[in-house]
């Protein structure tokens, strides 16, 4: 048999083949790439949260040296908003509020960051020399940076035709349920909390080049995304007014993305249009402190929760209310994080029968919030996992026996949820257990004694959760108010001698696709990684996908390239039954070979493609030449990892800093092709949920100023404010996928913050603490044992 | 425009420059050595780190001119000219210390430096705080940390490959 | 960054020359502390003056009972020098700890006591020890050197050539850095000997300040119990995200215990 030597397939910690370009400083970034005759552009960002503009005078910076032009809104007139792309409808049916998101700002700044003109220029210093030199007038707004100020009487109005801040109020799951449950409730358990909004930073910055051809009328836009069909949609169709055969998008290695470069950003299309105007080619790349006033933000929820136990520590019912900081506009995708993405998620993996949610999203003069990795589902999980933490403390149960009592049964899947979700598979008594082992949660306490020996306050703290990923059906999130579809695209292309390259609509910024998704092929086809190669991010190279974000690649994308796989085989056996003279239905294949089965004729793939592309020995009246299928794949339902993070935590009293000390992972995430590489998501995963839990605040004073601008006081973790991640998986496979995985993207930065928090309380747990909110910085701890002393 | 003369990678090279060009904009913009990114402007995720005249220096944080004379090497110098990787770039590929790859070329040049300073060996503690002046968003730091130890003990001969080290 | 014209002098009379000749000229070092901000645009200096070639700015010497120490001098030189560890090891502690290994491999003494940061390390080690600031045209005692936030003594063509710090009996250095810029947030630098007992902070305040009440307990009983108990009033001190004045006022109580532990 034909097998791949060593082996490299499914389940082999094969090492990147990306690696070594990126190694050797050969990746090539959407900053890496200069076009002949070149311009810079540098957008003039509003300095205001609120203001009124008058007019604006750019006389002197045009005659600056270097300057090609300057553009306000006004020289973009008809040129369409920034649109976006999901629905959500009010308690009563009505559509959400949805004000226009103008790519350059019209009449009003609303957000600190605000892009209100662009210059072009010769150089980037040229372009940012001359941005200093256009005077602005503005009229300046009291403005409401914070969900509570947004909602306040009186409060400055975001969009003047939306006095009450209000984009939507909306609802989930049964009231009168859950009413009823309550009033039988033999405890009740209430939860206030703030899920701190956060600042994504992918290291690389984002980038845009426009480049438009005159004699073909076709532009090109090179661009820092993770879903560059995504972005010629939105912005040909809404925005610029292209079709999609003139425009390509092409999305080279991206520098990390976290979901911030999911969303159709203004300055895509203000290098796409400048360029078309100009016919030169112009780039624009941020610099960090403008990351910090322009990507879209993460989290910023402020929620009541209460649940209801009967007398043994049964969950009954739970009731959510959350409001959500949009921000000023709505960003892409905005609308379905606080709703879909979060309130189905409200059951986590305990079997409570009543649950409703209410909504509110809400504008502020911030910059616009949007899915950051997990989006919405480490709202929702950090929710439910303080809550379980606090009921367990409240009502004396203990705080693992009080979650194996409520888990969903092993032999209850599937399982639906009130809150709409129906989970395939989970096997959340196995995470616990292994982890707990694996933790030594048994033996905490000696752990704890002896910190205390040492002057240090140590804490536990047990997280066990559940995502929805893989998204997603598109009937299903069509009905929900999406305005794309969900599925996955997947090219196999077997070349004449054998190799393959394979096209998909998923891209990798990180995620190790060129490997993971060439193990698929070796695993199946036989063909070794090595000649395997992965195609991805290029609109003019790629049939239509829908990109990498929401932990979709593997078990969508992956999915849509198995069926073509499957295309790939079904028509081989017809080419070499008839190399072999032999009957289809007797064709067998495995991982690289055609045998008649029950026999010793075989043919290699390799001989079968050539035949394909060079017929002259071939079935050429019932079959075309050529082996090249392509399969898009539309999942039948989310998919759903679980699994139970356990940090440990030492609180040094005199300053109040947290040290985090020991986090175990295990995670369920379906199968898993590459090992290494899930172990490398979790332990990133890991590494962004304890930055929210203890570093990361995105800070915005009354006035609306960003106070937390730079990473001078925005907070990243350090490699020595983490500890070794110990990451191991147990796996119950999707049932409704070919490859039977679910996704490991984001399951480290969704199980970990309550993990982290739920082991801070702990530590403080001699000192009456109830809870204490994210981040969990030093002043903060500090100011929490300074008040419990005095 | 100030003129500088520098060596990169073993070549050299004289420059045209402004006054304000930095190193980073230099090897970047004027040499096309893009193997070197910015991450941020606050001189604090070390992305940009090159080796100037033996020592890592952050390449955003030092203007062009006053690397006249100056020996740079960057991540494109590393491997030697037959393509073998330095040790520590193997073991970035071998213990998946890099995801998307931004900030690789600055830890690994940073990485370099750090081991080359500390011939006795460092701990898996002083490994981390020695990458202070480096951030990754990716990774957690978890296998950078192992990449370095491991890599450690070639760069100092006390083992001699890596192979097989990171199951 | 705006754009300015750059001379790289070889001697510090041609440098003190070029500084007086043009009033919005700046000194460069190592850059560490300048760049940052030109990169924002928070300062425009019509000339930058490179003092990286002059000879006599540079080298660590032991003069009688001080440690001179080059203005010139990189914070990784100074972190790894025998003669420093020898005569002050709390001032190799203190270098050890600047920033990040790139910022040590790049800035200077000179450039960091000259700025007077705030939030910088050495200027607690120069108040806190009672050190001399060496300059192109005169000597001035650490006590009349910082006047206040990023202001010092220094005229707009004086340029600061060495530090010649008294070597004490016993000296120690501990700080709280701000989580995100890693500069410091509060921090005591402790000294003991021939210049009295004294306790710089740096980090809290506006600028590097001494603590009398700590000196006069430290004096009548040097231990860590003798400055721990010591209030310092939040009056004054520095407010962010970070930390409150209350916050850094109780940090600069924990900081001096561990510096006088650190010392020994």
């Amino acid at each position: 048999m034909n097998v791949v030597h060593p082996f490299e397939g499914i389940g082999a910690s094969v090492r990147r083949k990306e690696d070594r370009r990126f190694l050797s400083g050969r990746g090539q970034y959407t900053d890496d790439i200069n076009r002949p005759g070149q311009l810079y552009a540098h957008i003039l960002r509003s300095p205001h949260a609120h203001a009124r503009i008058g007019a604006i005078d750019t006389t002197a910076a045009r005659a600056m040296p270097g300057v090609e032009a300057i553009y306000t809104s006004a020289d973009m007139a008809g040129i369409g908003g920034l649109p976006c792309g999901w629905q959500i409808h009010n308690k009563d049916g009505t559509p959400m509020a949805e004000p226009k998101h103008p790519v350059l700002a019209e009449g009003k700044v609303r957000h600190v960051g605000d892009p209100v003109a662009v210059v072009i220029a010769a150089t980037r210093q040229q372009a940012r020399d001359a941005a200093e030199a256009i005077e602005v007038e503005y009229d300046v707004l009291p403005a409401a940076a914070t969900l509570a100020q947004a909602q306040a009487p009186g409060a400055p109005a975001v969009h003047d035709d939306l006095p009450a801040n209000l984009c939507y109020d909306w609802h989930i799951g049964e009231k009168a349920a859950v009413d009823a449950a309550f009033a039988q409730a033999a405890h009740r358990v209430v939860f206030e909390t703030t899920n701190n909004r956060l600042v994504p930073n992918a290291m690389e910055p984002r980038s845009a080049i426009g480049d438009y051809d005159a004699t073909t009328g076709e532009h090109t836009l090179w661009t820092t995304s993770q879903n560059p069909h995504v972005i010629r949609l939105l912005m040909g169709a809404f925005v610029l007014n292209l079709p999609e055969a003139k425009l390509r998008v092409v999305a080279p290695d991206v520098g990390g993305g976290f979901g911030s470069k999911i969303y159709h950003y203004a300055e895509e299309a203000i290098v796409t249009w400048a360029a078309h105007k100009l016919e030169r080619p112009v780039k624009w790349t941020s610099d960090r402190t403008e990351a910090f006033m322009s990507d879209a933000h993460g989290r910023d929820h402020v929620t009541r929760a209460e649940l209801a136990l009967d007398k043994d520590g049964k969950f009954l019912a739970l009731h959510v209310q959350t409001q959500a900081n949009m921000g000023a506009y709505l960003s892409t995708f905005a609308p379905c994080v606080p709703t879909y993405l979060y309130a189905t998620l409200l059951a986590g993996v305990y079997s409570t029968p009543a649950i409703y949610a209410e909504v509110k999203a809400v504008f502020t003069h911030t910059v616009p919030v949007d899915a950051y990795r997990g989006a919405g589902r480490p709202e929702a999980t950090y929710l439910l996992e303080r809550l379980v933490d606090v009921a367990a403390k409240q009502c004396g149960f203990d705080r693992v026996e009080l979650r194996r009592k409520n888990f969903i049964a092993t032999d209850a899947f599937p399982y639906q949820t009130p809150v709409a979700l129906q989970y395939d598979s989970g096997d959340y008594f196995s995470t616990l257990d292994q982890a707990l082992q694996s933790a030594d949660w048994a033996g905490f306490e000696a752990r704890r004694a002896e910190a205390k020996a040492r002057g240090k306050l140590r804490g536990i703290g047990i997280s066990t959760y559940l995502e929805a990923c893989g998204i997603a059906p598109s009937a299903v999130v069509g009905s929900l108010g999406a305005r794309a579809g969900l599925y996955e695209v997947g090219t196999i292309r077997v070349h004449p001698t054998g190799s393959v390259t394979v096209l998909t609509g998923a891209h990798s910024h990180g995620q190790g696709h060129e490997t993971t998704f060439a193990q698929l092929v070796a695993d199946k086809l036989g063909v070794p990684v090595a000649n395997v190669d992965i195609v991805h991010g290029d609109t003019a190279k790629v049939p239509f996908g829908m990109g990498t974000y929401g932990s979709r690649s593997l078990a969508v994308g992956g999915s849509a390239m198995d069926k073509a796989m499957d295309k790939i085989i079904a028509k081989g056996k017809r080419i070499a039954a008839h190399l072999m003279e032999a009957s289809v239905e007797d064709v067998e294949f495995e991982r690289g070979t055609f045998r008649v089965a029950g026999t010793d004729k075989t043919k290699a793939l390799a001989e079968v493609s050539l035949a394909a592309y060079v017929p002259h020995n071939y079935p050429i009246e019932e079959l075309e030449p050529g082996l090249e299928e392509t399969a898009f794949y539309d999942p039948k339902n989310f998919t759903y990892p679980g699994g139970c993070h356990i940090a440990e935590v030492e609180i040094e009293p005199e300053t109040g800093r947290v040290q985090l000390v020991n986090f175990t992972a295990v995670d369920d995430v379906g199968r898993v092709i590459n090992p290494m590489i899930v172990e490398g998501q979790v332990q990133g995963g890991v590494a962004q949920g304890v930055g929210q839990a203890l570093l990361e605040a995105c800070v915005y004073d009354e006035a609306g100023q960003l106070v937390s601008a730079s990473m001078m006081d925005y907070c990243l973790p350090r490699a020595e404010d983490l500890a070794p991640v110990s990451v191991a998986t147990h796996t119950t496979l999707c049932t409704h996928n070919p490859l039977g995985v679910k996704g490991c993207g984001e399951v480290g930065a969704i199980g970990s913050p309550p993990a982290v928090i739920n082991a801070v309380v702990d530590a403080l747990r001699d000192y009456g603490v109830e809870h204490v909110e994210m981040p969990a910085t030093p002043q903060k701890i500090w100011s929490i044992l300074h008040r419990q002393q005095s | 425009m100030p003129q500088v003369t520098l060596s990169v990678n073993g070549k050299s090279h004289t420059v045209e420059v402004e006054g304000r060009t930095l190193l980073v904009e230099l090897l970047r913009e004027k040499l096309r050595l893009t193997g070197t990114h910015v991450g941020c402007d606050t001189s604090q995720c070390g992305a940009c780190v090159v080796h100037m005249n033996g020592e890592s220096v952050k390449s955003c944080t030092t203007l062009a001119v006053m690397c006249d004379g100056a020996q740079v090497t960057t991540i494109e110098g590393l491997a030697k000219t037959d393509g073998t990787l330095h040790p520590m770039q193997e073991a970035f590929r071998e213990y998946h210390a890099l995801q998307c790859g931004f900030c690789t070329p600055g830890m690994v040049m940073s990485a370099v430096d750090l081991v080359q300073k500390n011939p006795q060996g460092l701990s898996e503690q002083e490994i981390r705080e020695g990458l202070e002046g480096n951030l990754c968003r990716c990774t957690g730091y978890h296998n950078i940390v192992k990449a370095i130890a491991a890599a450690q003990d070639v760069m100092h001969g006390r083992r001699e490959s890596l192979a097989a080290a990171a199951e | 960054m705006y754009d300015f014209a750059y001379h790289k002098p070889s001697s510090l009379a041609e440098a003190a020359r070029l500084l007086a000749a043009d009033p919005d000229a700046k000194a460069i070092a190592g850059g560490h502390t300048l760049l940052p901000a030109l990169k924002h645009r928070l300062n425009r200096p019509s000339s930058l003056v490179d003092l990286s070639g002059i000879a006599e700015m540079r080298g660590i010497r032991r003069e009688g009972d001080s440690l001179v120490i080059g203005a010139l001098t990189r914070h990784e030189a100074v972190a790894r020098s025998s003669e420093v560890k020898s005569a002050i090891p709390a001032l190799v502690h203190l270098a050890q700890h600047i920033g990040d290994t790139q910022v040590r491999n790049r800035g200077t003494i000179g450039g960091s006591v000259a700025n007077n940061d705030p939030a910088a390390d050495y200027p607690a080690a120069v108040l806190g020890l009672g050190a001399t600031v060496r300059t192109s045209r005169r000597e001035i005692p650490a006590d009349e050197f910082f006047l206040g936030m990023f202001t010092t003594a220094l005229e707009p063509d004086e340029i600061l050539t060495a530090i010649a710090f008294p070597i004490p009996e016993k000296a120690g250095y501990a700080k709280m850095r701000n989580p995100a810029s890693r500069y410091v947030m509060a921090g005591a630098f402790v000294s003991k000997g021939k210049m009295g007992v004294r306790v710089a902070i740096n980090g809290a305040g506006p600028c590097v300040f001494r603590q009398a009440a700590m000196e006069a307990a430290l004096a009548a009983n040097w231990s860590p119990e003798a400055v721990a108990g010591i209030k310092q009033s939040a009056d004054g001190l520095n407010s962010d995200i970070h930390g409150s004045a209350e916050y850094r006022a109780h940090l600069v109580s924990v900081m001096a215990k561990r510096a006088v532990q650190a010392a020994g």
